[in-house]
């Protein structure tokens, strides 16, 4: 089996083109061609399966929790659609070849194209819905850039724009569509789904699923009323309309009704809503077609039609008119494809395509003509083509339905109605373009094109007629395996001779041709008709709304996002508080069932100061360094609360972070103003916070009341009797820290360390004035260090490094540890940066805090994975007890070198802050140069 | 004592809260800090108040819940990196903005500006 490589054959072939630019054009072409063409030939390897009614399907699990896979199939459809797909893709790729001028890129323009065919291959092979989807927005994109690609020509960008937009949004409705079905059937897989039809369609979402489906179908496949699309995607070059607007692209929303035909037609709705748009867009694109003057135009109209001839076709309640369906997809793909490469080639060589200008142009290029003409009458319906066997099938079944009750009349009459314009059309294509006098103010003499550029063409007229004439040897066993699929059960019985008798069906297409003519030898006052209609032109309509719905947007983001950080925090706070008020209501009281703490008097003075600072650096926050002074006071209550009430490990390390902090702040505020501007903020808006303020703290305070007066179930139960049994340890936090909840504190230090990192980038290359007097105006003391602070910090250096490896080896078994032990260093060697000097320091320290930070990470790191070793998951922790002489009895741990990792981050990263920030007045900064 | 102490934490949670939504950088750093003040007191409490008995091990049976107090230790060096950050920023913002307003420009400045054109 080979079909699982044909979707990667083509994947592979996107860059060959800009891999042989370089080359010849017919070299370039040729290297092209060459991947495609190893995907037709396992496609054909594996064609005699198919048509002996197997259906293969093969997947790569990616993430099966979700349903995803790498998964194709190859089935009677998909292998129908492949052929199409892959050769007309090569007759495009020959006939591009001479299409494209010398200014245009072909690379680049087969790039695309082949990026187009890989993702119609997916579309129809994949056998995951969500894999089909990616597939199916990949085509929107590639659909995108191949009409846009002469992207210096207004209209194109246009025209590409409004695809993407319809095909895409239609895109998104299917993503919906998928992910719902999905749900419902409870799997993604194509060959589940496939078999769960009842099972959907008795589910309540089976409305929802069809219409989001049916969404997808019609904006990719042109259906009223999103149909007009299509006209403009008319501005791509001639072979891209050849490929995506006639045979692949239009056919991928007619793939998906049929691909999921099993699962979702059937019912009621689907038929009304199906047959019902692909009458109406039938009629409209029959009768639009005859109106156009560009031949590109006409031809897209025409598609029109005949795409709604094949959705109505789906539409209809039998089985036969599916296999009909199936069949005109074949036929309209090759006659079309050869009717735009047709209109190409006239295009390429009169420089017009305007039916106005073009007239008689049989004497000019009559073997191009004869292929023309053919095929327009293939898209007519004439017999001995194969236009006509499926219009004959079409016909047939139009009479053997009941869609409409009594009124079911109406589809027969309507679709001759429509076959009647469709033979019109077609007779202009051939009387006015290559007949019907003289060419008028042509840029140049028509001429027949080289030769190998109407070869495609050749090739598919060719087809046509051989299939118009012995269906049953050449297309039989196709269609049958294609109709196996899409109906998934054993078909009925269909015969597809060229004669069936007289018949009514017989009598439609006599009715249609004669019809035809008529309407087209009274064109004239048609058109006089139709021109009494206001011209819509949909590119300017589509623009406006774009436009509107553009400024709409604009205005709601001006209105949202005006720019003021003040008014995002604002709205941060706001949708906050309304989060949490609502489910606070529901609270009959805050106050819960346990008793309280008896109160005593040092509480209350902690409280009165604690409240006391904090108004207080409010209401002097104008004057910078009393509001911190004030919230250095907060700060230091709040150690001591934390020391109060059983936290003496809070306590150590809120208090040496107060300390770094204040002197951090302090140091920062030498760069400030000292004072805030009086405030020119709006009256309003200072109730507004001062309300806002409020609300929030109350809602806080009730909801930390209302936690500590009510039972509380926690897991801390566990850390208190596994902390010495586990972790070695008696200190329960520290042995938390480091042990078992190792891996957040090693996200902590690693945060601690980007912090510092951040800050580093921040101060590097930050240019501030040095102020030389203070706020009064007076000069900044001239003994800048003074010896009695040298003299005492130098000798208190020893005594902090002692304390704070005393707290460190503690830590495990008494309050200490790692962070603050870290923390006292840090002061300690501050400390002699504010004696000294940054420049005294610098000679004396040579470390680079940078690597420090480093060192720290990359320590605690390794004795996480040092674990691996012995087959334990990251950072578990190892402990034993042994005796020295002399020394006694003493425990050794990982979790302390884990702990040591933790000690140097927190000394690089609070030294690199502040070092950098202090040595920004001095000769030491850190400069551009070293970012 | 709860009721003091949720007083206390409302109170600087407001305060931090109110200064946070001021318009200069340094206020608002100021505001920062007395907020992560009281998310820690706050986040603190959430173990209930305990008082003479630390988290040690010593063969007593009565302990402060560790939990709360092991999340509040980073949660408090983290805060002073964000502090140190946010704090960092403003210098960065007044050196290249050339004033130290949260928005970038001084109210009074914009809207002279919004007359002028």
């Amino acid at each position: 089996m080979y079909y699982f490589w044909v979707p990667f054959l083509p994947m592979l072939g996107i860059i060959v083109p800009l891999l042989t630019n370089k080359l010849s054009r017919s070299a370039c072409a040729l290297a092209t061609a060459m991947l495609p063409a190893l995907a037709l030939c396992f496609i054909l390897l594996d064609l005699p399966a198919v048509f002996a009614g197997q259906s293969f399907s093969q997947s790569i699990e990616w993430i099966p929790q979700l349903g995803l896979a790498l998964s194709f199939r190859l089935d009677g459809l998909s292998a129908l659609f492949s052929l199409l797909i892959l050769g007309i893709g090569l007759l495009v790729i020959l006939y591009a070849r001479y299409y494209l001028s010398e200014k245009d890129n072909m690379g680049i323009f087969y790039c695309y194209l082949i990026m187009f065919m890989t993702a119609m291959l997916g579309i129809v092979m994949s056998n995951n819905m969500l894999q089909l989807w990616f597939y199916w927005e990949l085509t929107s994109i590639s659909s995108f850039l191949l009409i846009g690609f002469w992207s210096h020509n207004s209209d194109a960008r246009k025209g590409a724009r409004m695809a993407l937009t319809i095909t895409g949004a239609g895109g998104l409705a299917l993503l919906a569509g998928i992910i719902l079905l999905g749900q419902v059937v409870g799997s993604y897989d194509l060959d589940v789904v496939l078999n769960s039809g009842e099972l959907v369609k008795q589910h309540p979402y089976y409305l929802a699923i069809l219409s989001l489906f049916l969404i997808g179908a019609f904006t990719k496949s042109a259906q009223f009323p999103f149909h007009f699309w299509l006209p403009h995607a008319m501005a791509a070059p001639t072979p891209v309309s050849a490929y995506l607007h006639s045979a692949t692209m239009v056919k991928a929303g007619i793939f998906l009704l049929a691909r999921f035909y099993p699962v979702l037609a059937g019912t009621e709705v689907w038929f009304v809503v199906v047959s019902l748009t692909g009458l109406f867009t039938m009629l409209l694109g029959a009768y639009t077609a005859l109106f156009k003057h560009d031949l590109k135009g006409l031809l897209a109209y025409s598609t029109i039609s005949h795409l709604g001839l094949i959705v109505l076709l789906l539409g209809l309640n039998t089985e036969l008119a599916a296999i009909a369906a199936i069949f005109h997809i074949m036929n309209h793909a090759i006659f079309k494809a050869s009717l735009f490469m047709a209109a190409g080639i006239i295009d390429h060589e009169s420089g017009s395509r305007d039916m106005r200008q073009l007239n008689g142009l049989w004497k000019y290029m009559p073997i191009t003509a004869t292929l023309a003409m053919v095929a327009s009458a293939s898209m007519a319906g004439v017999p001995l083509l194969n236009g006509f066997l499926s219009k004959e099938m079409f016909f047939a079944e139009t009479l053997d339905q009941s869609i409409l009750g009594a009124m079911s009349w109406l589809i027969p009459v309507l679709s001759t109605i429509a076959a009647a314009f469709a033979v019109a059309y077609s007779l202009r294509f051939i009387h006015d373009v290559f007949f019907n006098g003289e060419p008028k103010g042509l840029t140049k003499t028509p001429h027949e094109p080289p030769r190998y550029m109407r070869v495609p063409v050749e090739v598919l007229v060719a087809i046509c007629l051989l299939v118009g004439i012995f269906p049953n040897y050449t297309i039989g066993p196709l269609l049958q395996s294609a109709s196996l699929t899409v109906l998934n059960h054993p078909l009925p019985e269909y015969n597809l001779a060229l004669w069936h008798g007289f018949n009514i069906p017989l009598m439609m297409s006599a009715l249609a041709i004669v019809g035809g003519l008529g309407i087209y030898l009274n064109r004239k006052h048609l058109f006089k008709f139709s021109g009494m209609f206001p011209a819509i032109d949909a590119k300017i309509e589509f623009e406006g709304v774009i436009q509107a719905s553009v400024k709409w947007a604009q205005k709601i983001t001006g209105k949202l996002e005006n720019g003021s950080l003040q008014r995002y925090a604002f709205c941060l706070c706001f949708f906050a508080l309304l989060l949490i008020a609502p489910p606070l209501l529901e609270l009959d009281t805050t106050k819960g069932i346990l008793s309280g703490t008896p109160m005593n008097g040092a509480v209350i003075v902690a409280a009165i100061l604690l409240i006391a600072g904090s108004l207080a650096t409010v209401i002097w926050s104008h004057y910078r360094l009393i509001a911190l002074l004030m919230l250095s006071l907060v700060g230091l209550v709040v150690s001591i609360t934390f020391a109060y009430f059983s936290a003496p490990d809070l306590a150590l390390t809120q208090l040496s972070v107060e300390i770094v902090t204040v002197i951090l702040l302090l140091l920062a505020l030498y760069f400030f103003p000292q004072h805030t501007p009086t405030s020119k903020s709006r009256p309003s808006h200072f109730v507004r916070d001062l309300a806002i303020a409020s609300l929030i703290g109350g809602i806080i305070g009730s909801i930390c009341f209302a936690l500590m007066t009510n039972p509380l179930e926690s897991i801390s139960e566990f850390f208190l009797a596994n902390a010495k049994t586990g972790g070695g340890g008696t200190n329960v936090v520290n042995v938390i820290l480091v042990d078992f909840r190792g891996f957040d504190t090693f996200g902590e230090i690693t945060v601690l360390g980007i912090a510092a990192l951040g800050i580093y980038k921040l101060i590097a290359g930050m240019r501030l004035s040095m102020r030389t007097k203070d706020h009064d105006g007076r000069l900044w003391a001239k003994d800048k260090y003074p010896v009695l602070l040298s003299v005492v910090s130098q000798s208190l250096l020893p005594l902090f490094l002692l304390i704070s490896a005393y707290i460190f080896i503690r830590g495990h078994n008494l309050p200490g540890g790692g962070f603050i032990a870290g923390l006292i260093t840090s002061i300690a060697l501050i400390q002699q940066y504010l004696a000294h000097g940054v420049d005294w320091m610098t000679k004396r320290v040579s470390v680079s805090y940078r690597y420090m930070i480093a060192i720290g990470l990359v320590t605690a790191g390794l004795t996480g994975l040092g674990s691996w070793i012995f087959g334990r998951p990251f950072l578990t922790s190892w402990f034993e007890y042994v005796s020295l002489p002399w020394i006694g009895k003493f425990e050794l741990t990982s979790a302390l070198v884990f702990d040591l990792g933790v000690y140097f981050t927190v000394i690089g990263a609070t030294l690199l802050i502040l070092a950098s920030l202090g040595q920004l007045t001095t000769k030491e900064r850190i400069t551009e140069g070293e970012r | 004592m709860e009721l003091v102490y949720a007083v206390c934490v409302g109170f600087m949670s407001a305060c931090g809260i109110f200064l946070m939504l001021r318009g200069h950088t340094f206020t608002l750093v100021i505001g920062l800090t007395l907020l992560s003040y009281a998310v820690n007191l706050f986040l603190f409490a959430s173990g209930g108040l305990t008082i003479g008995a630390p988290a040690v091990l010593n063969g007593s049976e009565n302990y402060a819940d560790p939990l709360p107090q092991a999340l509040v230790l980073t949660a408090i060096v983290i805060g002073f990196a964000m502090t140190a950050f946010a704090v960092i920023l403003a210098m960065r913002g007044r050196s290249d903005l050339g004033n130290d307003h949260v928005d970038g420009t001084e109210p009074f400045d914009r809207l002279a500006a919004e007359e002028k054109s």
